[in-house]
């Protein structure tokens, strides 16, 4: 269970956030630019420091502010899927799944193992070798979501996971997504902007409006907010 | 009286913008000629302007005397020393320089403007102005210098004081590019390593240092070439000694006061050396990564 009590200032407003995520639950995070979704994300991953306040994964602070505790992204655990997939160009699809792990000083023969593993079932074993800046958009999305994976996080971060992807792609990968972050079973919290996503990926979703939450409830209920606020 | 039905009025009106847009379409086609012919023109001009003296310095040193200049033991000692200091100081830069760069790169701190501004500064510095300042520094009697001397060790007018001024004005060239590589260096990159579990060493140099490369090389390759060519802060705080202090550029000088011919062959092998720089530089950063 994700459990998270923050507050921090940012240059137009102050993000004031109280929310929680329970295992195996989706959260959809939906708002305008700019409202503080991103950043939110980023404070979860380590990437960026709270003014105040306590984010606990499983009853673990990874962030506490009273306790002194500010754990590194590299410490967290966490798989973070970011909007650009900011795959490493350098890298071959199979380095970029294996970065994690070897990150990790992993034994080589498991890293193969795993890394194996997970490429053919996300169906990217043929293309392995492959450079991660010359695949596809759609293949890139595997990539950088395969390469979360690996790592066996115990919270997923994904933003706009399906933006950079073409319309017909995108209902095609988010059944996909689905699936993947079903079997996952931990935590997961989604940024998007569509709200086809929200009600086919989410369990539950949050509408963000200048660092606060301004509306929370059951996925499917979303399309009536949209109603409300037209 | 009506000449025109309604229909002869738009044709004409037609016809009319026709004439115009013809007109129009001839003038610009005509400005874009003579804007073509003058860009030409200054093209040819500014390659003439450049290959000129270089071909000059060619057609005038005969061959043969190019390979009698390279067995000449004073030419022999400037290439060692060029070679030398120029290697030892494109490593001193890079290893410097490289953390600097990307701390210039990914953040901010209080002076941070004035610390960039000083580490541009000799770009702009004359060369002449740095040796007099690096004397002033590290002369015998200077601010630094003079404490070193307190322990027997003097700098200026020895091999050292050569890399040293080669350092101070070849710096700025490899930190700017590198500082250049590494911001463009999509910051989302090093965040995904990151939150993948690499720790900040191991993303520099798994992630940043190998996307930046192509960059870094060419801002080393430029140091190498401009400490190479480094003339006025050499003479000034190193001197002109023979197998010590007196590089290739120093050479050439030397040369000129007696024998041209061997002032222009040193310089011929100065040229080519410069050329094979520039040329592997385009070579190196042809091979960009796309972005992902």
């Amino acid at each position: 269970m994700l459990e998270i009590d923050i507050e921090k200032s940012l240059r137009d407003f102050d993000l004031q956030l109280r929310l929680d995520v329970n295992q195996g639950q989706t959260l959809m995070l939906v708002g305008d630019n700019g409202c503080g979704k991103t950043t939110l994300l980023n404070l979860i991953a380590g990437l960026d420091r709270p003014d105040r306040g306590r984010i606990a994964l499983d009853g673990r602070p990874l962030f506490d502010s009273d306790l002194g505790i500010d754990l590194p992204p590299e410490a967290r655990g966490i798989g973070y899927v970011f909007q650009s997939y900011a795959l490493f160009p350098h890298m071959s699809v199979y380095d970029n799944v294996a970065f994690g792990l070897r990150a990790r000083k992993m034994p080589e023969e498991d890293i193969d193992r795993r890394v194996k593993k997970h490429l053919k079932e996300a169906g990217l074993w043929e293309i392995r070798r492959a450079k991660a800046a010359d695949v596809s958009g759609g293949q890139k999305q595997r990539v950088a979501l395969a390469r979360a994976l690996i790592i066996e996080p115990k919270l997923l971060l994904l933003d706009e996971p399906l933006c950079a992807l073409d319309v017909r792609r995108q209902a095609a990968m988010r059944s996909e997504l689905r699936e993947t972050i079903r079997a996952c079973g931990v935590p997961c919290i989604i940024v998007t902007h569509d709200l086809r996503d929200v009600v086919s990926l989410g369990d539950n979703a949050c509408l963000l409006e200048r660092g606060r939450v301004a509306m929370r409830g059951r996925a499917e209920d979303v399309a009536v907010w949209g109603g409300d606020q037209e | 009286m009506v000449l025109f039905g309604e229909g002869g009025l738009t044709e004409l009106a037609n016809q009319e913008n026709e004439t115009i847009g013809i007109a129009v379409a001839s003038r610009s086609r005509l400005r874009e000629i003579a804007l073509k012919a003058g860009l030409g023109l200054l093209l040819a001009l500014a390659m003439a302007f450049i290959a000129l003296p270089v071909l000059a310095l060619f057609l005038r040193s005969p061959l043969p005397s190019i390979a009698e200049a390279l067995h000449d033991p004073v030419v022999i000692d400037a290439l060692r020393l060029s070679l030398m200091t120029s290697s030892i100081t494109t490593l001193i830069v890079v290893i410097m320089g490289t953390p600097i760069a990307y701390v210039s790169a990914r953040f901010s701190y209080p002076g941070k403007e004035l610390a960039d501004s000083l580490i541009d500064l000799p770009v702009i510095m004359p060369p002449a102005v740095a040796g007099i300042a690096l004397l002033m520094a590290f002369g015998r009697m200077g601010l630094a210098g003079h404490y070193v001397s307190s322990f027997g060790i003097s700098i200026a007018f020895t091999t050292l004081a050569v890399i040293l001024a080669q350092v101070f004005v070849s710096s700025p060239f490899y930190i700017r590019q590198a500082r250049t590589s590494f911001e463009d260096v999509d910051i989302a990159l090093e965040n995904a390593a990151r939150t993948l579990g690499a720790s900040r060493t191991r993303t520099f140099f798994y992630v940043i240092l190998p996307i930046a490369m192509n960059g870094l090389l060419s801002g080393a390759i430029m140091a190498f070439a401009r400490s190479l060519g480094e003339f006025g802060a050499t003479i000034m705080f190193a001197g002109n000694f023979q197998g010590r202090t007196q590089t290739m550029p120093l050479a050439i000088y030397t040369a000129m006061q007696g024998d041209l011919d061997v002032a222009l062959c040193i310089s011929i092998i100065l040229v080519a050396f410069s050329f094979a720089v520039i040329v592997l530089v385009k070579v190196l950063t042809r091979r960009v990564y796309k972005r992902c």
